[in-house]
């Protein structure tokens, strides 16, 4: 994919939103991650490589609004046994790029690393996320992300804190 | 304890309504479980719709050991080692390909996918034949199908694999009977959930009745689920022991009581009508209603099956305190209302970020890391033991939250210890 023009405030834009998602994340604020979403929104870890199709194979997670309302209900439940406590995470989102802008939606690739720590130990998760965000009067709305899990296809420990 | 006493035996570590805490974190009672279980009796390995066409391969396990699952081009399956014959390489990467041989990297050598060794580089520097004809593929001794399912046993005798089922065999036929084609397709992909626990942690608790209530609580309460009450005081639901260490819970009584055609699923008859169309077509309106009704099986076919209704679990002992769940969504081949629900539901309810196994998931380490506290040193499983009946087959019922299954379990487990390698 080629490089589009450099467009500098977008592109400060679209990190801050990036690096926000994270903390919230790490913060395990929970209403202000859900706010992050459109209404269409969906929410994708596929396993068993990057490329499959999540309508016919098993995927991590494949929420639609609806379903990512029911992940956030239950973690703030209290009574998410695999997030209570939560996880002690703290992620690193690094070279973000602006791949493509339609004039609706962006989209953009950033890679994470995740250090969750628990009672099991300390767990390293990495990958690839692909965002299409979507440009509204309130700031960015994240319509679409994808979560490439660089060991998506091995076996992997609980992963119930927000990725 | 730290090793396996023989003149402890284990009648001193297994009684019928307690088992002792060191089953679960002795790595000497692990590898005597190696020997005497998973690499003795009929182990679930993998299913025909895995491998469809001629050729084609997949990578699976019987235990800590990869199998391959090949499909030779005259249709038959075979379940080899992954080992050349030579020097101990590997001859298969992939997790899943087309291929009708296996070519090992280290020396060229070359192997058929039914296990025959087909040929080596520079021929001269080997007696020919001789080589050629006794060093093929290791290979699982006894590979046998039940309506698709493929089962391995390491051991070159005992009993066969419709004795090891028993009656437990139902609840494949059960299973079968609710797709409107009498076919299953497995190959929607496995998740692999890993968790720091032994092994009978998850089989014990595939069914057992007693913890939705408290384990899945939080999900149970966000979202509309009927599945709580099952598994309640007031639940007319059994658990069952179905021998062989084979366990169910039977949620047929409450379902008939509810008498509402797929609700076991949570659904409605509107919802999915060309996979009722189907059904009926195939079965009759009368039959397919009563399929309907009853629904999927919830059964843990020992030892690393479980029929969770519409997901199917693949349990992986890979150390004494490490083991790997996999698991797929149930697609009845021809049925696709039917299939994207199935599939979208085990998605949200299953694997690393599952509604429900991500917390199952949670329990089987707490109780790991608790089983290793010096007092008391029993694991209680008295549950229900005053109110144990017969069924009209003469199998163990109990109700619906007790540890009839764990008893039914542990029993057969120690039977097995017992027989020695």
């Amino acid at each position: 994919m080629s490089a589009l023009p450099l467009n500098l405030d977008r592109l400060l834009e679209v990190q801050q939103f990036v690096y926000r998602e994270a903390r919230l994340q790490d913060e395990h604020d929970y209403d202000g991650w859900e706010a992050l979403w459109a209404d269409d929104a969906t929410y994708w870890v596929p396993a068993n490589g990057d490329a499959i199709d999540p309508t016919r194979e098993m995927s991590i997670i494949f929420d639609n609004r609806s379903r990512i309302a029911t992940r956030v209900k239950q973690l703030k439940t209290g009574k998410r046994h695999a997030q209570a406590p939560p996880s002690r995470t703290r992620r690193v989102v690094s070279n973000v790029e602006l791949l493509a802008d339609d004039g609706e939606e962006l989209l953009v690739g950033a890679n994470f690393a995740v250090y969750e720590s628990r009672e099991r130990g300390l767990t390293v998760w990495a990958g690839r996320s692909t965002y299409r965000l979507r440009p509204t009067g309130d700031g960015l709305l994240m319509a679409y992300k994808k979560v490439e899990l660089v060991d998506n296809d091995r076996a992997i420990y609980t992963l119930a804190f927000l990725i | 304890m730290s090793t396996v006493d023989a003149t402890i035996g284990w009648d001193r570590l297994i009684e019928h309504d307690r088992v002792h805490g060191s089953l679960y974190t002795d790595p000497a009672v692990y590898e005597a479980e190696l020997e005497r279980i998973w690499y003795r009796t009929w182990v679930f390995v993998g299913h025909v719709s895995e491998v469809p066409e001629p050729n084609d391969y997949v990578v699976k396990s019987i235990g800590p050991q990869p199998v391959i699952m090949s499909r030779d081009k005259q249709g038959e399956i075979h379940l080899l080692l992954n080992r050349c014959t030579h020097r101990a390489n590997l001859v298969c990467d992939a997790a899943r390909g087309n291929s009708s041989a296996f070519r090992c990297p280290y020396h060229g050598w070359t192997f058929s996918n039914t296990g025959r060794l087909l040929g080596y580089p520079f021929n001269s520097g080997y007696d020919g034949r001789e080589a050629k004809r006794e060093l093929g593929l290791g290979r699982v001794p006894r590979v046998e199908i039940y309506r698709g399912f493929v089962f391995g046993s390491f051991a070159d005798d005992g009993p066969t694999l419709l004795e090891h089922l028993g009656d437990a065999r139902e609840a494949l036929d059960r299973l079968v009977a609710l797709s409107p084609s009498g076919e299953l397709d497995l190959s929607a992909g496995w998740l692999q959930h890993k968790v720091k626990a032994n092994w009978k942690m998850l089989v014990e608790n595939e069914t057992d009745g007693y913890h939705p209530q408290f384990v899945h609580s939080s999900i149970f309460s966000v979202a509309k689920s009927g599945i709580g009450d099952l598994y309640g005081e007031e639940s007319t639901a059994l658990s069952r022991d179905l021998g062989n260490g084979h366990t169910e819970n039977d949620l047929r009584p409450e379902f008939r009581r509810i008498d509402q055609p797929l609700g076991w699923f949570g659904t409605t008859p509107d919802r999915v009508p060309g996979y009722v169309a189907q059904l009926e077509a195939a079965n009759g309106a009368e039959k397919a209603r009563e399929l309907m009704i009853d629904g999927s099986p919830h059964v843990m076919l020992f030892p690393n099956l479980f029929i969770a209704e519409i997901q199917l679990f693949v349990i992986q002992p890979l150390a004494v305190d490490e083991t790997v769940q996999h698991v797929t969504a149930v697609q009845y081949k021809g049925s696709p209302d039917m299939n994207r629900r199935m599939l979208q539901q085990t998605i949200g309810s299953v694997g690393p970020a599952g509604f429900l196994l991500a917390d199952d998931s949670e329990m089987y380490e707490r109780n790991q890391r608790g089983v290793h506290a010096r007092s008391p040193e029993w694991v209680v499983l008295k549950r229900g033991t005053h109110r144990e009946r017969l069924d009209e087959n003469g199998h163990v019922v109990g109700d619906a939250t007790d540890e009839v299954p764990q008893r039914a379990i542990w029993k057969h487990y120690r039977s097995l210890m017992e027989a020695g390698s």
